[in-house]
């Protein structure tokens, strides 16, 4: 009796599991059956074919967009790791006048609705001349407040000795940041890293709204014009196709960090 | 040397002087001068009193975005909060492979939402689509997911719950490893069920989980934006027109940016309001 509870409890849970991967296999699944099996598609297509991939890129610039994606989302990484750690240490372990003020406007900034800046900041961009420009991309992802903030606190619990230390031994403050603490903080660095990355990855608003120019459109961008504009014709396989290329680079990088990128998203959720 | 290391601090949190400055500041107060005004970008722009302030009082669509909006809100909420605290408590029970489905119930979450909805826009189909396949299948009747005006909202709400539920199971599983273990042992000594167990103990014990939940979820609502514009485009009869679907179609498809920014403005205020409402709810409960 005990065993067939087991058994059907861990059947229970296999299926509500599947329920979440199973819609992402019938995509892939989709992607390499031709047209007509897809409306009947459950498993496994009769026959498979290629076709979708080969029309959708005659169709579409993805691999342009996959490496826009790449430039896009490292560098702002990169620029919200070295600024996030710079301005988190100034807030965590230097002593000046407006110290508490800046915190307090970081901390404000974060509760402060996009929807409020998007037309403003979109005119701004117009202004500099930066529409259809990666800057627009980049620079205005390039400080953000969540960062500034977990690496404060991060660099609070990084005792006070060690900073000294370096400093006799000659260190200039950069390299305290970079050769003393960020070795030290590799937890923050990886939390930061993922969430930064996943998040400008997936970003889909802000470049509908400053690129124009095709070549320059990153991969959630270009992949949603296709499925909503004409081009994709109303066929499903294409679209499909499109999604499949868009989820494989991070669904790969996931089934190798799963474990980081649970834990990343879970900590900046609950610092959020 | 002194002068140095009085400057350097301000040397380092410069980046974020600027980037408040430019991007932060100088917006907000833009967006505040431009809602008194018309302006296509192109032509000058044209002052125009408390027009915009008019327009937006008297636009039945902006009201009813904000309504739909809301319906998301009240569907989605509730909804993630019982799926992901029922597998959460069941996860965190001793099973084999729980990092298996932990990782299974995770993987929505890291997907784009542009993946996402293509997927679901096919598995919404209504004469092909899996859903309605299997509905025929066991000898229901079809359901018009995306084009019955009262069930696409519902229908978004259920694909992004689908979507984000993973992250609030994680969440859920931190909250309930904070609980005493010592709690459930004294509770099984006086011989209380499982479902006592998780009303007395679990549930009060979670609670500061749940109300972070829920601020996050609202948030993260308020955005709602690319699932209605790929699925739907807002229809059938706007009943999926989002608040920043509206905005985004009259800022960037009609080039109104007074007009946009004033919608921007007062959903912003709502928004801030709900979050401030909710904030001294918690405070209060607890």
């Amino acid at each position: 009796m005990k065993k067939l509870k087991t058994i059907l409890f861990y059947f229970a849970l296999a299926v509500s599991a599947l329920l979440f991967v199973y819609p992402f296999y019938w995509m892939l699944m989709g992607s390499f059956a031709p047209e007509n099996e897809i409306g009947s598609l459950t498993f496994l297509p009769n026959s498979v074919t290629l076709s979708s991939y080969s029309q959708m890129l005659d169709k579409i610039p993805i691999g342009g967009a996959f490496i826009n994606s790449i430039i896009v989302a490292s560098s702002i990484t990169i620029g919200v790791l070295i600024f996030g750690s710079m301005i988190g240490y100034a807030l965590s372990k230097l002593q000046f006048r407006g110290r508490d003020l800046i915190f307090y406007i970081i901390i404000f900034t974060m509760t402060l609705p996009f929807q409020i800046t998007l037309i403003p900041q979109y005119i701004i961009m117009v202004k500099l001349g930066w529409i259809d420009t990666y800057l627009a991309l980049i620079v205005p992802y390039l400080i953000n407040a969540l960062s500034i903030i977990m690496f404060r606190q991060y660099f609070k619990s990084i005792p006070d000795s060690l900073i000294d230390a370096a400093r006799i031994d000659g260190c200039n403050e950069m390299q305290i940041i970079f050769r003393i603490l960020w070795p030290n903080s590799l937890p923050a660095i990886i939390t930061i890293g993922i969430i930064t990355f996943m998040a400008s990855w997936n970003e889909v608003l802000w470049p509908l709204i400053v690129i124009r120019d095709e070549s320059l459109m990153t991969m959630p961008q270009l992949v949603t014009l296709f499925a909503v504009g004409g081009r994709a014709e109303s066929q499903l396989g294409v679209k499909l196709a499109s999604a499949v290329m868009l989820a494989l680079p991070i669904v790969v990088a996931y089934l190798f960090f799963q474990k980081y990128f649970i834990q990343s998203m879970a900590s900046a959720g609950i610092k959020e | 040397m002194i002068n140095r290391k009085k400057i350097l601090p301000y040397l380092l949190v410069s980046p974020y002087i600027l980037h408040f400055l430019l991007f932060v500041s100088f917006p907000v107060a833009f967006s505040i001068i431009l809602t008194f005004h018309k302006w296509n970008i192109i032509s000058p722009m044209e002052y125009s009193g408390i027009s915009n302030y008019i327009q937006l009082f008297n636009d039945k669509t902006f009201f009813k975005s904000i309504g739909n909006t809301l319906i998301f809100l009240v569907i989605h909420i509730p909804l993630q909060i019982t799926i992901a605290l029922f597998l959460a408590e069941i996860l965190n029970q001793k099973i084999k492979l729980r990092g298996v489905f932990r990782g299974a119930f995770f993987l929505p979450v890291i997907v784009s939402g542009v993946v996402v909805t293509i997927l679901w826009q096919q598995l919404y189909g209504f004469d092909t689509g899996l859903l309605n396949r299997i509905f025929t299948g066991i000898g229901l009747d079809k359901i018009g997911w995306l084009i019955d005006p009262k069930i696409a909202m519902p229908s978004i709400a259920l694909m992004a719950t689908w979507k984000n539920v993973g992250l609030y199971i994680v969440l859920f599983l931190v909250g309930l490893q904070t609980v005493p273990p010592q709690f459930y042992e004294a509770a099984d000594l006086e011989g209380a069920s499982h479902l006592q167990k998780f009303f007395k103990i679990t549930l009060p014990m979670i609670n500061p989980t749940i109300f972070m939940v829920v601020i996050l979820s609202t948030i993260g609502g308020f955005s709602l934006f690319i699932e209605p514009y790929i699925m739907t485009g807002g229809g059938p009869l706007n009943s999926t027109v989002s608040a920043v679907l509206y905005i985004y179609k009259q800022g960037f498809f009609y080039y109104h940016m007074g007009y946009a920014a004033t919608l921007g403005l007062f959903f912003a205020l709502i928004i801030l309001a709900v979050v401030v409402i909710q904030k001294k709810f918690i405070e209060t409960e607890n």
